[in-house]
């Protein structure tokens, strides 16, 4: 470790630390601790969903699996994004009209019963805690790589930062930590793109050119063509259902639409994340590409052998210690952002939909429910942490498409339904929930990444399931569990349902009441 | 406390017709970005035409990519601006019945 990076490391905690410092005096209410008001505007919103949602997965994952990978590091970001069409065309809007602090809010808008809003916080926080493990564990491993403190240090370290942002700052905090990220994390990448650009004289077909003779023995196709890492057709199709129909449904990108204050404003909030999020993945194919041309192989795999150091490794390559630091700060920047709007989602969940609705009733006053937030808090981010440390020598990577795959499969059939279909109703929005829910777990569990004769599994068989991500079955089962379990529940008013779709198609609200 | 009547606001003419052109302008909208999204594993898959060359140095399978990241900017931005219509629509809706309640 050197005395750049300990001086930028320092630079951005204190940076972060005077964030939540302000951002506490802000947070009275609960809706300052949940939504930071509601007072977001649509560029500062958009730039938080970036932060949220660009983890060091995609940063230096994505980086790196193009760099050994050629077109197949760069695959999923196509759903990556196209996803957030999924958000802008269906969700959105209807959310932000009819939900408060989270998503059980919304579908318990049409669904009153404490059942639904149960069920729907369960399959929150089952999203969250696998998200969660899969980026602690990963944040342990990038620290461990990039500042060379040991794995439990560095676990620790990022589960005291969250910490402190959730608790003091709440939202708002949480926020603009994800703002500065997203900015320094596009800055980085801005730079070392236009470097690499440089160094290919700005030819585009000299770029390309050059990587079509990059030969290594586990490459199974062309580096430029899909196909090199020799995955089924099956896997890949699942993998890109899953990130499509997922993002959708997850809670933690969800609950960024209620820190605005109206629909329009959630619109603008994704326009300026596509932005963002697409030129950013585009970016990733300069970074993999530079990483591909001016480091060899060796020196990628030897650093990590998934290729996470490529992106520090070429920073360091083109921009000396400097910008090695810089990509290293951003990097753990990164990866607190993520964290801390996880920790706040877990505890929207337990403290608002569990705790505040389903056990007190609702009956709650101000005080009680910021102090149920800030415990909630508290013990999801210690019990994150704990779990992590446990977790340090297992292969957790699927976890993320694992929570993408509950996510598509779990809410958003429940989300559509809730929003279009008129016989719907609360058997239908649990069966949905539950099906979409027990079946992604179940074949995971069966999969390749949870059982694997080679051992890289937990248990030593062959996979009962063979794809690694199971949506394309899922997926199916979630729509079809909600729909079928709606013809066995009884029918439910079709007056609700109107004025549901009145208040998610026009806006309108009890504020606009004019007496 | 006095409450909206969405009954006469679900009812009346004006709100259907927002409702149906808002449905007619979503739904195959979203029909379209969900088949030439997933199309493309489909045929990265099973064909192998996307790996010839394009242009400088590109195959078809890059440009196919680049394609669907301009698609999602032109849906966004035409999703943008065809929201402001719905926009004033609905504020006339609200307008008309926010003193309609029960």
């Amino acid at each position: 470790m050197n005395a750049t990076v300990v001086i930028m490391f320092i630079v951005f905690v204190s940076l972060t630390l005077v964030i939540t410092y302000f951002a506490s005096k802000r947070t009275q209410s609960t809706s300052d601790f949940y939504t930071a008001g509601g007072g977001l505007t649509g560029w500062q919103n958009g730039l938080a969903i970036a932060g949220d949602y660009l983890s060091a997965a995609s940063f230096l994952g994505i980086a790196g699996a193009i760099a050994l990978w050629g077109f197949d590091g760069f695959f999923y970001s196509i759903g990556y994004l196209t996803a957030y069409l999924v958000v802008l065309y269906i969700v959105a809007e209807p959310l932000r009209n009819l939900g408060k602090y989270t998503l059980a809010d919304m579908i318990a808008s049409r669904f009153e019963l404490k059942k639904v809003r149960a069920t729907a916080a369960l399959s929150s926080i089952t999203i969250v805690i696998f998200y969660m493990l899969a980026q602690l564990v990963g944040a342990g491993a990038l620290i461990q790589l990039l500042f060379g403190i040991p794995y439990t240090v560095a676990v620790v370290l990022v589960g005291i930062m969250m910490t402190i942002y959730v608790l003091f700052g709440g939202m708002t905090a949480t926020s603009w930590v994800q703002m500065v990220k997203a900015v320094l994390l596009m800055i980085g990448t801005i730079i070392i793109s236009f470097l690499v650009l440089l160094h290919f004289n700005f030819s585009i077909s000299e770029m390309f050119g050059s990587m079509q003779n990059i030969k290594a023995p586990e490459l199974k196709g062309d580096f430029l063509n899909p196909g090199s890492q020799g995955k089924s057709p099956l896997d890949n199709i699942s993998l890109i259902i899953a990130l499509l129909f997922g993002t959708a449904g997850l809670p933690h990108i969800l609950m960024r639409f209620f820190t605005v204050r109206d629909a329009k404003t959630a619109r603008s909030s994704v326009m300026w994340a596509t932005w963002i999020i697409g030129i950013f993945y585009i970016l990733t194919i300069f970074l993999g590409f530079g990483a591909a041309a001016l480091l060899t192989r060796e020196e990628i795999i030897a650093a990590n052998p998934a290729g996470n150091m490529a992106a520090p490794l070429l920073a360091d390559r083109l921009g000396g210690d400097l910008l090695m630091s810089f990509v290293s700060a951003v990097a753990f920047a990164t990866i607190l952002a993520v964290v801390a709007g996880l920790v706040l989602t877990g505890a929207s969940a337990f403290a608002h939909d569990i705790y505040g609705q389903v056990i007190k009733k609702g009956k709650i006053t101000d005080k009680e429910q910021i102090f149920a937030a800030k415990m909630a808090s508290l013990a999801v981010s210690i019990f994150s942490i704990v779990l992590a440390l446990f977790a340090q020598n297992m292969n957790v990577a699927f976890l993320v498409s694992l929570a993408f795959c509950v996510a598509a499969s779990a809410n958003l059939p429940v989300i559509v339904y809730t929003i279009f279909w008129k016989r719907f109703n609360t058997q239908g929005a649990i069966t949905g929930i539950v099906v979409g829910l027990v079946t992604s777990l179940v074949l995971v569990i069966l999969s390749p990444n949870v059982m694997n004769p080679a051992g890289t599994g937990f248990i030593n068989a062959e996979a009962i399931f063979p794809l690694a991500n199971p949506a394309i079955i899922s997926v199916p089962a979630g729509f079809i569990g909600a729909f079928v379990g709606t013809f066995f529940g009884k029918k439910e008013s079709d007056e609700k349902f109107r004025e549901v779709q009145v208040k998610s198609i026009t806006g309108i609200s009890t504020s606009d009441v004019t007496h | 406390m006095s409450r909206i009547d969405y009954e006469k606001i679900a009812h009346s003419d004006e709100y259907k017709a927002l409702k149906k052109e808002r449905n007619s302008f979503i739904l195959p909208i979203t029909l379209f970005f969900v088949v030439a999204t997933l199309l493309f594993p489909f045929l990265t898959g099973y064909t192998t035409f996307l790996n010839n060359i394009a242009f400088w140095n590109i195959s078809w399978a890059w440009i196919y990519s680049l394609m669907l990241f301009i698609m999602v900017w032109t849906l966004v931005m035409l999703y943008m601006n065809k929201a402001k219509t719905f926009d004033k629509k609905a504020e006339r809706i609200i307008e008309k019945y926010k003193g309609d309640t029960k």
